[in-house]
């Protein structure tokens, strides 16, 4: 529904304009004028005030709901979105503005996908409660995720509409299926079950650039001009294992005798026999999702059959005849995750490739093929991505294509059904280098010096795709020039590639991963790559001609260029040199697996089918070797003719040649291995004696859970508590300048040596590598004056900064936890400390928790009652599918048992940073501080991931000034600022959780969110275990002691996603059950005194995960840690 | 130049029998198809038949013809090669002259005066140039018919110009290359079986037989894409009904067809209510969802 712009009551808010459309920013928008369009909104917003900002956003907000065109709606939504994230905040700081509540109405609906709604009610409380930080941060965050809904819409619509692809949406039963299966799929010797097999071999695609990631989508069609790629298509094989490269995908496809569909994917090592047509839809019920996909977009079973609720009977019968199936086989030669060389975009592609070569839609049953059925299979391709509910550029099924091709934006025309919508197509142009262009010669240089790796991370390359669309419309100065910049490269390395001159390609490769690549997306790289690129400068010199980012972004997939004449030195180099690199990062990168080396070579055929008639044809025998051992399961009368013939015939093969490698294979998948499971059990019981697992403490929360005592519904404190935000008075406001006397006191206390600084860094942080289980706080996240830091690099050069500010370096713990204790302690050592010149202390954990098998209702209580987000379609469905999968494993696996089926780490949980002062105080580290540092009087205690935080002379002087026991840096909230904050509980100012929250919308009423960030008073804390300094040394009294107080505080229960890998970089995610107790809730108790200071946003800000590292580099936040920070 | 020839092809041997079953026509009278067929084209001006039979199946047919058996010249296609070759077969006897085509498992029903071939005649005669008979046909049959891309001659009813001719294209197929502007949604143009040619379809199916492969079969579909291709070639909708007797219930179709738009229709429509009346479907043979 179209807004009237012109309704006087326009919810746009008071600043709107009758002349909206004169405004300046609608201007830049709508121009064709190549020069104003490509203006940065950060220029054009430089020297606005709050009203010049408000007015700008009234009228792009006119602008947006009044226009059809896809750019022109998208790029005033990113403007409108940028606005409220970068522009009005700052000016909210400079005139401290309150900070404002976000409607909790408002942010329902946002979790809904309801954005519409959700922007005009956040306009509306804009518009009666005045501007604010909280309401802009909410509506950057609705028109961003609008602005991407609009054109994950349009790209659907477009491969929709595409021609060819129409068809499938609209054929809904069985009865109305045009398809048939060719005839010569069903010619078979009438003596035996066999059916002939159509196979299809198929390349992946290597791109020498995407001229700053120009294949989305979008951008192809927004900007066709600047949207180029040149990629090629090509063979692989593992040195080491493969005699010579070959095409890495094969898929098998034969007409069977049973009336089913079978899917086999042999590298998943899964197959399922589908028997109705709803369990195709159904994604995430196995592995088998791009398999499926596939047989949806190659129209075998239309994408308009989607709940018609019929057997795949009648389906089949239609297909291929009475009493027959089919099935489908994949097969990726051991390509593992995260390759960059869009292995399951080019797997998709030749299954689709093979299903529309049997029913007939492309022209030729085996062989290469034409480019137009080229074309219609990547249409088909990119529909199979979304209805997998997966997405990837529009270069991706490139390895469907022969050779080397330049993939280009074509403009749309007035045949196409993005005519008027975008200036571009959805379906690319693809031009195939000839031999007369790119020389014989040339392709073998290139193979002679190209080493092609796998680095082992699989990253997920989703935030930096979104990161470049937004870049790309708001046309930031430096990143614009960076595109321009990269098409130019992508020229240099075409005339290189046409010259035969490949030294110059990979200078061009090079320049452009430091040059633009890096400008847009400093994240494309990472510390371990910069590693390996500069130890290959090291060692060859000029004969190292330069690196080649594959693909979204470095660490797995990646190019080095070498001098022919060094290539097999070089290659058996880097093989060596990726290991030890690795071993050297990998508690602080994510690693998949380890690090490959590859053979390549160009592929000129293209995708390529092959038909083996039923006399002589075969499956892979690892399809043998994963199906076997099914069949023999099964009572001989229960298997199919086919399947007996296929084993007799194996069995008549085995008589004769029995050593043949195929056959061990089999006997292996026959004959059980031993069971190691065994073992790593044993080493989860070392682990958990060794890290204080308590089984009694265990034992009872396990009971309190299947009781239901505990659970995610008993979290929250009772539904009669009074939840209100706090008064003016509550808090102390320091965005303001603190006063001169209390920096005074504070500087002191600093010169004087009476405060050490405590960094939580005992938990992994698993949302900043979802799960990943590495060391946050080693983390190479940013570079700072020119080099990678992690987290704990920029806290000890804050600690740095303000202790040589003080001539006193003050000591500095980190208190790290089973999973980062060592990693820590050894990066420590090996990095002395970062040259930190105090005192740096390790406080290891105490305490650890076994993870446990989640209870079904709290995973519905998770995934029902409390709001969150709603996807989008397609995604929306594979998470319920994922979703009801999961609980049927917790059924099937016992609720509330332990969990064990992971490696012994992945089972292990911190059990709260509630625990860290008390570890602090039971491993003797609180005792050895006082000890060294006896007029030691106050403790700053942060997360790791609160980059601003510092010992601040005037904070610590209001603190001490109060003479409290605790102050609390409070922020104010913004929208991503969930999980608890600053609240009159009964009448009593104290920090909540947000798991004891009432109801979910108290949160909502609560201007301040807590940073975690505390000062504390040593000696009233220890008053509060009922300690004093001289109890340190009694062992006993000090855990009596923290018996008794944790006795006290409560205990939460919460689902955490934990990852299990398997097989080359696999991944599965399981929701388990976890206890932990929290720090905040010591405001709660009567006798600790607290304060709550305001601090500003770059002081208190977490940074939690990886795609928040833009926004927190546009915003200005690194600058602000950066120049808090001694580098030197 | 008017059009005298007529070429029936009868030759497919799974479908040898289906000339010689009898129907009622619509006056009451016991005919054989191959008599209603023959009938349709002479109606329409057609002086001389050729029929491409199997061999050895002419007398057969002779008996079946009745009263056309005068007109009729048989062609047996010995070692056959296909629905092209099936055709090629009638060459001499076409010479150089246009010449209607049917096919003989298809029954024809018109209620316009000129009948089915006589319109498709008037067209060809009209425009000086090959024809087809066309209907608007949905996608899930597309697995049975040739199926043509065209455009709509501006001005005319229901008379296109072909682009290009597939044989049982797939919906993939239809929907880029076959679509035809202001047909329904999901709708193409199958050929229905009748054409008036040019001798100029002999020369390409004589073409397209050198360049097969020995032994292979050919298809009239290819021909006719290049018959598109090499002279114009028209399409169009013909007023009336065309039965398929050779495919399941084909024969019962066509029969009830003839029945309900001839004499007998009220006695036949009452037989057929009370057949319904009476009917009641078995407890395992209940009418699916959507069937």
């Amino acid at each position: 529904m179209k807004l009237d712009a012109n309704e006087p009551n326009s919810i746009a808010g008071k600043h709107e304009t009758a002349d909206w459309r004169a405004n300046r920013l609608v201007n830049v928008i709508e121009t064709s004028d190549n020069q104003l369009r490509n203006q940065s909104l950060d220029e054009l917003c430089k020297g606005s005030n709050v009203n010049d900002l408000l007015s700008d956003s009234a009228a792009l907000d006119q602008l947006w709901r009044t226009t059809d065109n896809l750019y022109t709606q998208v790029r005033a939504l990113f403007f409108l979105s940028a606005i409220h994230r970068f522009h009005l905040p700052k000016q909210f700081d400079r005139t401290r503005t309150a900070p404002g509540k976000i409607p909790f109405e408002s942010y329902r609906q946002l979790l809904e996908r309801r954005f519409i709604e959700s922007i005009d009610s956040l306009l509306k409380s804009q518009q009666n409660n005045g501007p604010s930080d909280g309401i802009s941060s909410a509506l950057a965050q609705a028109y961003h995720e609008l602005g991407f809904q609009r054109l994950a819409d349009q790209v659907r619509k477009s491969v929709r509409t595409v021609r060819g692809n129409q068809w499938m949406f609209r054929t809904g039963h069985p009865d109305d299926h045009p398809l048939r299966f060719r005839p010569e799929l069903l010619a078979r010797d009438e003596h035996s079950p066999a059916f002939p097999i159509l196979s299809e071999t198929t390349a992946v695609r290597m791109d020498f650039s995407h001229s700053g990631w120009s294949d989305i989508f979008f951008l192809g069609m927004d900007f066709p001009a600047g949207a180029k790629v040149i990629n090629a298509s090509i063979n692989l094989g593992v040195v080491g294992r493969d005699e010579q490269p070959q095409p890495p995908i094969e898929c098998y496809l034969r007409v069977i005798d049973r009336p089913v569909l079978r899917l086999v994917s042999i590298d998943l090592k899964s197959s399922a026999e589908i028997q109705t047509i709803s369990e195709v839809f159904d994604f995430a019920a196995d592995y088998l999702g791009l398999l499926k996909a596939a047989v949806i977009a190659s129209g075998i079973v239309p994408a308009g059959m989607d709940g018609c609720g019929e057997s795949i009977q009648p389906l089949l019968e239609r297909l291929v005849g009475t009493g027959l199936g089919i099935e489908i086989v994949s097969k990726v030669n051991d390509i593992p995750k995260g390759s960059r060389l869009a292995v399951s975009t080019n797997l998709l592609g030749s299954l689709i490739s093979l299903c529309m070569r049997a029913t007939g839609q492309v022209s030729a049953l085996a062989g290469k093929l034409t480019e137009p059925d080229r074309r219609i299979i990547a249409a088909r391709a990119i529909l199979g991505e979304w209805i997998g509910g997966s997405g990837g550029g529009w270069q991706d099924s490139g390895g469907v294509w022969p050779g080397i091709k330049l993939i280009e934006g074509a403009e749309a025309t007035e045949s196409d059904p993005e005519w008027t919508i975008s200036r571009g197509r959805l379906l690319p142009q693809h031009s195939i280098f000839g031999f007369d262009e790119i020389s014989e010669e040339t392709r073998k240089k290139l193979q002679d010096s190209l080493v092609l790796v796998h680095g082992g991370m699989a990253q997920n390359v989703g935030p930096i795709l979104e990161m470049v669309t937004e870049k790309y419309l708001l046309r930031s100065a430096e990143e614009w020039q960076a595109r321009i910049e990269a098409i130019e490269i992508l020229e240099e390395i075409k005339s290189a590639l046409l010259t035969g001159d490949i030294r110059a390609v990979g200078e061009a490769t090079h320049r452009n991963f430091y040059g633009p690549l890096q400008k847009i997306i400093p994240w494309c790289t990472n510390l371990f790559t910069n590693t390996l690129i500069e130890k290959c400068q090291s060692n060859f010199g000029n004969q190292f001609w330069g690196f080649w980012m594959l693909g979204g972004m470095a660490g797995g997939g990646m190019g080095f260029i070498f001098d022919p004449s060094i290539k097999p030195e070089a290659q058996s180099w880097l093989q060596e040199t990726l290991q030890t690199t690795k071993k050297e990062f990998e508690s602080r990168l994510p690693f998949a697996m380890d690090p490959v080396v590859y053979d390549f070579a160009i592929n000129d055929h293209g995708t390529f089918g092959t038909l083996a008639s039923a006399a002589t044809a075969q499956m892979p025998y690892e399809y043998y070797a994963l199906l076997i051992p099914e069949w023999l399961k099964l009572e001989p009368r229960d298997l199919s003719a086919l399947s007996r013939f296929e084993m007799e015939t194996l069995g008549a093969e085995y008589r004769t040649e029995f050593n043949a490698p195929k056959f061990r294979i089999l006997v292996e998948s026959i004959l059980p291995e031993k069971d190691s499971k065994f073992e790593a059990s044993e080493s989860l019981e070392d682990l958990l004696t060794r890290h204080g697992f308590d089984r009694e403490q265990h034992e009872q929360i396990r009971a309190d859970l299947k009781s239901g005592r505990y659970g995610l519904a008993q979290n929250r404190l009772p539904i009669n508590t009074n939840i209100e935000d706090v008064v003016p008075t509550d808090v102390v406001e320091t965005r303001n300048a603190i006063d001169q006397t209390h920096i005074s006191l504070g500087s002191e206390a600093l010169r004087d040596g009476r405060v050490a600084v405590v960094t939580l860094a005992a938990g992994v942080g698993s949302r900043w590598t979802e799960g990943a289980g590495v060391v946050k706080g080693l983390y190479p996240f940013h570079q700072f004056a020119g080099k990678h830091r992690s987290f704990l690099e920029v806290h000890l050069a804050k600690s740095s900064k303000i202790g040589g500010e003080h001539n006193r370096h003050f000591p500095h713990v980190i208190t790290t936890g089973y999973l980062t204790d060592q990693p820590i302690q050894q990066h420590l050592a090996k990095f002395s400390n970062y040259h930190y010149p105090g005192d740096v202390l390790i406080s290891p954990g105490q305490y650890v928790g076994l993870r446990t098998i989640p209870m079904m209702r709290d995973l519905q209580f998770q995934w029902e009652e409390m709001p969150q987000q709603v996807l989008d379609e397609q995604q929306e469905k594979m998470r319920a599918s994922q979703r009801s999968s999961l609980i049927a494993w917790a059924r099937q696996t016992g609720e509330g048992l332990d969990y064990r089926d992971n490696a012994p780490m992945q089972c292990l949980h911190p059990v709260g940073h509630w625990y860290e002062i008390p570890n602090l105080i039971r491993n003797g580290t609180l005792k050895k501080l006082l000890d060294d540092h006896p007029q030691l009087q106050t403790l700053l205690l942060h997360n790791v991931d609160t980059l601003g935080a510092n010992v601040d002379p005037g904070l610590l002087g209001l603190h001490l000034a109060s003479k409290n026991c605790l102050s609390f840096e409070v922020i104010a909230r913004r929208l991503e600022d969930r999980g608890g904050g600053l609240a009159r509980v009964n009448g009593q100012p104290r920090l909540l959780e947000g798991l004891s929250m009432p109801r979910e919308e108290d949160e909502f009423k609560l201007s301040y969110y807590n940073s975690m960030t505390t000062w504390i008073d040593v000696d009233r804390l220890l008053s509060v275990f009922g300690l004093d300094r001289s109890d340190l040394n009694n062992a006993v009294k000090v855990d009596a002691a923290i018996r008794q107080l944790s006795s006290r505080m409560p205990t939460y229960i919460t689902i955490k996603d934990v990852k299990k890998r398997w097989g080359h970089g696999q991944e599965d995610i399981f929701p388990v059950s976890q206890f932990e107790k929290l720090w905040s809730d010591m405001s709660g108790l009567a006798e600790v005194t607290a304060n709550y200071f305001v601090v500003p946003l770059a002081r208190g800000q977490q940074l939690k995960q990886q795609a928040q590292l833009d926004a927190w580099l546009r915003d200005g936040t690194a600058d602000y840690v950066n120049a808090i920070c001694d580098w030197n | 130049m008017s059009i005298l020839k007529a070429v029936i092809t009868a030759a497919a041997p799974d479908q040898k029998q289906l000339p010689l079953q009898s129907l009622v026509d619509q006056q009451g009278e016991t005919k054989t198809a191959l008599q209603l067929i023959a009938d349709e084209a002479v109606t329409a001006g057609i002086e001389e038949i050729a029929v491409i039979i199997c061999p050895g199946e002419q007398e057969n047919y002779v008996k079946a013809a009745g009263e056309h058996a005068s007109r009729l010249t048989f062609v047996p296609q010995d070692s056959p090669r296909g629905y092209g070759d099936a055709l090629l077969r009638a060459r001499d006897f076409v010479g150089n002259d246009r010449f209607l085509h049917l096919v003989s498992d298809h029954v024809y029903l018109s209620q316009h005066p000129r009948g089915y071939a006589g319109q498709l005649i008037d067209s060809a005669t009209g425009e000086d140039c090959a024809v087809s008979t066309v209907q608007p046909t949905r996608e899930n049959l597309l697995p049975f018919f040739g199926t043509v891309g065209a455009t709509r001659i501006a001005n005319r009813q229901k008379l296109y110009e072909i682009k290009s001719v597939m044989e049982k294209p797939t919906p993939t197929q239809a929907e880029q290359y076959l679509i035809v502007a202001g047909l329904r949604a999901s709708h193409y143009l199958c050929l229905s079986g009748m054409h008036i040619l040019t001798p100029t379809i002999m020369n390409l199916l004589e073409a397209e037989m050198q360049a097969a492969k020995p032994g292979s079969s050919i298809a009239l579909s290819p021909a006719l894409e290049q018959l598109a291709k090499s002279e114009r070639y028209l399409a169009t909708e013909i007023d009336g009904g065309r039965y398929n007797i050779g495919v399941q219930y084909g024969l019962l179709k066509a029969q009830v067809a003839l029945a309900l738009s001839g004499k007998d229709r009220d006695e036949i429509l009452t037989e057929l209510l009370n057949l319904v009346a009476e009917s009641k479907p078995t407890s395992s043979h209940n009418t699916s969802s959507g069937a």
